[in-house]
């Protein structure tokens, strides 16, 4: 059966809200990190039902490339959040606080 | 070619010093003070063989060596009766500065020749630029080394000091720097050839709010520089903070840079806008004679004291420049020689005061004389300059600057000889409070030595000089300000004038009437620095 | 030998330097052989200078010597160049002559100070500026001389410098000085712009010329000049500074503020007398005042209890009538009037010096008595300088100058009877508070005794000048004594003769009876009120009236009160520079912004985060929508 893209616009908006709210939200840096890759995948996500929609493979090619981007970004994060915990002995963003003008 | 000299020389000699520190202290000042005596030798060289003023030419000589072709830069020299004079006195007023501080400056000897040295490029710089790119280049030039000789070898609140000269010369420099540009443009605009050499600039066409607002530019530098009411206030702190050398630079050289850019830049390349700005700027001036006079005579820091002197003497300059007639205009000149000299005198006595009790603070000295008096009797000599008394060189230069102006104006010129009594009070206050009077406190102090009073009487012999014989000074600048005095006739007579207003502008007895507010902030001004402002205190 | 006109300048200004120079290098004994020996040879070479030019010169014109072109500045050309004419001549002559003896007075008076060579070397420069003032022949040169003597005043009065009183006596001598110098100065640009030139010979042809008599113009230069005149002489209303000028030594006192800088003013409105004829309010005004500075001195002196300000007011009384003879056009009188009373009072002040030197400081004259026997020549030396300034007639040289000014008061065409009666009981003042003064010293009981006697260097000059002081006046001699008059055929050979008004049916000896009178009674009246009285030794008491007079009228408290304390006020309360605080203003402003600024950076990651956020969405639901 047909997914009407505003169907798939609005799960992929969802997505990123929650993602959004939980970056916002969250004081854990590890949920942060996960509240990123959703609000990545939702954005991955209206590209597919955006390129199903204009019937091209462009959307799905887009997909990859921010799925690849999603991973390095993360390997990344994820050292320098081992770096920020062995400096702070904890994973609290609110801590991280001595860089004021 | 000898100009470009002048100033390699002096950067040179510079660089020189501030290796030579590596061996020993004395090393460099040797060779920076060799290094401006070469170039007074070369200075009064040019005075004998060319001292008759310029013949055809306008320059005496000149050198001209191309830069930065794109933007019609160049490296543009020239020198004519002003600028030999004033290059004369930054020779003879660095050799002095140098020879104050040899005992004075005790660490980084190297560094700090290097700093004053540059100064002196610098000024040389601009007293001989007939570029205007140079001559802006030249202009910061000067200030950063200033920056440096003050913060770091100043006194007690010298941190403040030098950041209020710093901002203050800098942000009007700007502001003289988006002029030239403009001035650049329209001449690029009107004749096609966009390039910054002074003399074919003279010539430009610019409509007259344009030109108005050119010349402000320039003026607001200059008038900054010149240290007039209400600009003034970076003068006093920087040249109390200053070293000795530093303060005799900047009373005798960097002040008249400001009068020296206004003789040379802002009268020729802004003839009408000058006469439309001439009664503001004789008002400022007479205002700095007076209110200077009257600060100085309140203050209890003896080169707080001095250092409001030179903003009422440079009053008279501004009053003089305005005049618009020759005897105003070699009077001028003849002060800006005259105050480097006798001003400079009084910072060379405050410094080795300072250097012989470590206050500043006049209700600390008194009866001096006793102790010291060769000391006294050069402050004598040079308090008797600063009140105009005839036979020193002060009062040939005020005489001729009141007789000019009276002819211009002759209610502001009354009011500005009032000046003269307050010069006396003032005057008479420094060698009561320093010299005369009850001993506040039992000093034991050496007298001058051999060093210092060599410095004091050759300053001593050049004021009377001055005085008595001021022909040759005055028939060098004479050559100089007639061409000014001409030029600006006849520009303005060729100008097509829109508002069709008559030249010379009548005498306007305008009194600027500014309401200036008090401020109401009292904060106590915290730069998070480590050096305590404590200004109040003195 | 005239040529030589500008050695008798250059002497006293070679001695001044030599002595700078050589600095500590020289015995005592030949810094004062320097000191005076430069201005005795002035006076010498002056006789010769005097006698050649006069053989020269016959008929008065003027000898002019040119020794370099100042400057040449846009028509103003003036040369330093001295002007020797008749005036001049008795200018120069009376300054170096009294000088020199004065300079051989104050080698023993000053021997003892440690500041003797400093002394001398003032004194040396006082008398060359004094000399360049009489001599030049432009205003600038004058000028020159003008400030000149007022700086060596002003150096000479606090010489003593360790008492702040006497510096405060100095800076107060040259501000007021300074003040009426202002007027001068004024004046001079007014000249400069009238006539392109400021040689007074050529000023002097060209004015009537260009203005004519009663012009606006004339009137302001001729008070512009008066009020530098009014300054110098320590008349009304400038007169403040002379008596607290005192505080110097008494062979200053004897020079500069009796004989010779106070007359400067005197020699000024002589020198430029066609500008004052041209202005005849001008003039009267000069009457007005010298009338009025005679009795507001007079009083004053009678008053006085410290020996020097008796004679200091009696100077400014006595160039009072100096001014007064000038303002009814009496030059030659004036002139005469000047010399005279060089004479008398440079020796009343050097005898003065004597009984202080004596008396170990001791300026009160209550406090004195009895010394008419210990100090036999300072005695009568002193005597006879009082009856000259007393015009005791006939034998004093003070009745014949002082006879001829009350005479012209009334009888020159701009006298009037009410001058003359000012100047009439001025006289009579005149001779009270003299004889008062020499009664008080002299005579009485001895409250204190002499610790020294003078020697002879002192006393050489005292007899000198008094006997100029008894025979100076036989060379004018009035119409009904002989019409002797070579003083003044000599110098109206340079000034104008005295026009002479009518005089209905007096005689001049009928006011020669009437002045010799009251000369007298005045010394009488001295003698009951003060010879041999019992007075405590101390300040006398004085009722109201007395002590307004022992002020000098208080003109003190109203300048302070008008003048002083208003601009020390004015200074005092924006010592700081109000305008400084405009600029720390700015830089509080930018400091503040900073602070306000500063604190978006608060470290909280977090923070950044929503702020982030909150941005783009901003930024979108721009881009999107507008």
């Amino acid at each position: 059966m047909n997914i009407g893209i505003e169907q798939g616009m609005l799960l992929a908006a969802l997505l990123f809200l929650t993602g959004l709210m939980g970056l916002l939200v969250r004081r854990d840096v590890i949920f942060m990190l996960i509240s990123v890759e959703i609000m990545l995948n939702a954005a991955g996500l209206a590209f597919i039902v955006a390129g199903s929609a204009w019937k091209q493979a462009d959307g799905q090619v887009m997909f990859l490339f921010i799925l690849t981007m999603a991973a390095t970004e993360v390997a990344v994060g994820l050292a320098l959040i081992i770096q920020l915990f062995m400096k702070l002995k904890s994973v609290d963003t609110n801590k991280a606080n001595t860089m004021k003008g | 070619m000898i100009l470009a000299w002048l100033i390699i020389l002096l950067m040179g000699c510079g660089l020189l010093s501030w290796l030579a520190a590596r061996w020993n202290n004395i090393l460099p000042r040797i060779i920076s003070l060799a290094g401006v005596v070469v170039q007074l030798l070369v200075v009064v060289w040019l005075w004998i063989n060319h001292g008759q003023g310029s013949g055809a030419s306008r320059w005496i000589t000149s050198y001209t060596h191309s830069w930065i072709p794109a933007f019609g830069i160049q490296i543009k020299l020239g020198v004519d009766g002003l600028s030999l004079l004033m290059l004369a006195l930054t020779s003879f007023l660095g050799i002095l500065a140098i020879l104050a501080s040899w005992k004075e400056i005790k660490d980084r000897v190297g560094f700090f020749h290097f700093n004053l040295l540059f100064v002196l490029a610098g000024i040389t710089g601009v007293f001989l630029s007939l570029d205007l790119f140079l001559f802006y280049f030249s202009w910061e030039v000067m200030l950063i080394p200033m920056y440096f000789l003050i913060s770091i070898w100043g006194n007690e609140n010298r941190v403040y000091a030098a950041y209020k000269f710093f901002l203050f010369t800098q942000a009007s420099g700007l502001l003289m720097f988006l002029s030239i540009l403009g001035l650049y443009l329209i001449h690029g605009r009107h004749t096609g050839i966009y390039t910054f050499d002074y003399e074919q600039l003279l010539g430009t066409v610019i409509a007259q709010q344009t030109a108005f607002l050119l010349m402000l530019g320039f003026v607001i530098a200059f008038i900054v520089k010149l240290s007039t009411v209400p600009f003034h206030s970076w003068l006093p702190d920087a040249h109390t903070q200053a070293p000795t050398a530093g303060s005799v630079i900047l009373a005798g050289l960097l002040l008249k840079t400001g009068a020296y850019g206004l003789i040379r830049f802002v009268l020729p390349l802004f003839p009408q806008a000058s006469h439309q700005f001439a009664p503001m700027a004789m008002n400022l001036g007479v205002i700095s004679i007076l209110y200077g006079a009257k600060l100085a005579f309140a203050q209890t820091d003896l080169k707080r004291l001095i250092a409001y002197i030179s903003v009422s003497h440079m009053g008279f300059i501004l009053l003089g420049i305005y005049a618009f007639n020759q005897m105003a205009m070699q009077g001028v000149v003849m002060q800006m020689v005259v105050h480097g000299v006798s001003t400079g005198a009084l910072f060379i006595i405050a410094g080795a005061l300072h250097e012989r009790i470590h206050t500043r603070d006049i209700g600390q000295m008194g009866g001096l004389w006793s102790k010291m008096p060769r000391m006294g009797a050069m402050g004598l000599v040079f308090v008797m300059a600063s009140l105009g008394l005839p036979g020193l060189g002060n009062f040939v230069a005020e005489i001729l600057i009141l007789i000019g102006s009276f002819a211009a104006n002759k209610t502001l010129t009354i009011v500005a000889t009032i000046g003269l009594v307050a010069a006396t009070i003032y005057s008479l206050r420094i060698m009561q409070k320093v010299f005369y009077g009850k001993e506040q406190k039992q000093w034991t102090v050496a007298d001058f030595g051999f060093r210092e009073m060599g410095i004091m009487i050759s300053l001593s012999v050049a004021i009377i000089w001055l005085g008595l014989f001021p022909a040759p000074v005055l028939n060098l600048a004479k050559s100089a300000v007639v061409s000014f005095a001409g030029m600006t006739n006849k520009q303005v007579q060729a100008m097509p004038d829109g508002n069709n207003r008559k030249y010379p502008a009548k005498n306007h007895s305008v009194i600027c009437m500014t309401v200036i507010r008090k401020n109401s902030l009292n904060n106590h001004i915290d730069l998070k620095a480590p050096i305590k402002d404590d200004r109040t205190g003195y | 030998m005239k040529e030589l006109l500008w050695l008798i300048v250059a002497l006293p200004f070679a001695g001044s330097l030599i002595l700078v120079i050589t600095g500590k290098g020289l015995s005592r004994f030949t810094c004062v052989l320097i000191g005076v020996g430069s201005v005795s040879l002035a006076a010498i070479l002056t006789m010769f200078v005097g006698v050649d030019y006069l053989n020269a010169n016959p008929t008065g014109t003027p000898y002019i010597e040119t020794l370099w072109q100042w400057m040449n500045v846009g028509g103003l050309s003036p040369d330093i160049a001295f002007h020797l004419d008749t005036v001049s001549l008795c200018f120069i002559f009376v300054v170096t002559f009294v000088g020199a003896l004065i300079h051989l007075y104050s080698a023993q008076f000053m021997w003892k100070e440690e500041g003797l060579r400093r002394f001398f070397i003032y004194m040396n420069l006082f008398v060359g500026f004094m000399l360049t003032l009489v001599l030049a022949d432009n205003m600038l040169l004058l000028y020159l001389g003008w400030e000149g003597v007022g700086l060596c005043s002003y150096l000479l009065i606090g010489f003593w410098y360790k008492d702040p009183a006497n510096g405060y006596a100095a800076r107060k001598a040259f501000i007021v000085t300074r003040i009426g110098d202002l007027g001068l100065t004024i004046g001079l640009f007014v000249l400069f712009i009238n006539f392109h030139t400021l040689n007074i010979q050529a000023i002097l042809t060209a004015a009537p010329g260009k203005w004519p008599l009663g012009s606006g113009m004339a009137l302001v230069t001729a008070l512009l000049l008066l009020s530098g005149a009014l300054g110098k002489s320590a008349q009304l209303p400038l007169q403040t500074w002379l008596p607290d000028a005192m505080a110097g030594p008494s062979p200053v006192s004897a020079l500069i503020h009796s004989a010779t800088m106070v007359t400067a003013g005197v020699y000024l409105i002589a020198r430029t007398h066609v500008l004052f004829e041209l202005a005849p309010v001008a003039q009267a005004t000069i009457t007005i005042v010298g009338a009025a500075t005679l009795l507001v001195a007079g009083l004053a002196a009678l008053n006085q209890h410290d020996i020097k300000r008796v004679l200091a007011y009696s100077t400014i009384s006595q160039i009072g009538y100096m001014f007064l003879a000038l303002g009814v056009g009496a030059w030659s009188a004036a002139i005469f009037h000047f010399m005279i009373h060089a004479f008398f009072k440079a020796l009343l002040f050097l005898g003065a010096g004597i009984v202080i030197w004596v008396l170990d400081e001791e300026h009160n004259m209550f406090k004195m008595g009895g010394l008419w026997k210990k100090l036999p020549v300072t005695f009568w030396t002193f005597l006879i300088g009082a009856a000259s300034l007393s015009a005791l007639p006939l034998i004093t040289a003070g009745f014949y100058s002082k006879d001829k000014i009350l005479w012209l008061s009334y009888a020159s065409d701009k006298g009037s009877v009410w001058l003359w009666l000012a100047a009439l009981a001025g006289a009579f003042l005149t001779a009270l508070y003299a004889f008062r003064m020499v009664f008080l010293t002299f005579f009485g009981d001895a409250k204190k005794t002499p610790s020294q006697k003078p020697g002879l260097l002192m006393t050489i000059p005292l007899l000198a000048l008094a006997v100029l002081s008894l025979i100076g006046g036989f060379i004018e001699l009035p119409a009904d004594m002989g019409h002797f008059t070579p003083f003044s055929d000599f110098i109206e050979k340079t000034l104008p003769v005295t026009l002479m008004g009518t005089t209905g049916h007096y005689t001049e000896f009928a006011f020669q009876l009437v002045s010799a009178i009251i000369a007298i009674s005045g010394m009488i009246a001295a003698y009951v009120y003060y010879f041999n009285k019992p007075f405590p030794a101390a300040e006398p008491k004085r009722n109201s009236i007395q002590q307004f007079f022992y002020l000098g009228w208080d003109f003190d408290l109203l300048y302070s009160t008008i003048i002083v304390q208003p601009i020390v006020f004015l200074s005092a309360i924006d010592k700081n520079d109000f305008i400084d605080k405009c600029y720390n203003g700015l830089a509080s402003l930018a400091i503040l912004i900073n602070k306000i600024l500063s604190a978006t950076q608060n470290g909280m990651v977090r923070r950044y985060a929503v702020v982030l956020a909150i941005g783009a969405i901003i930024t979108l639901t721009i881009i999107l929508y507008l």
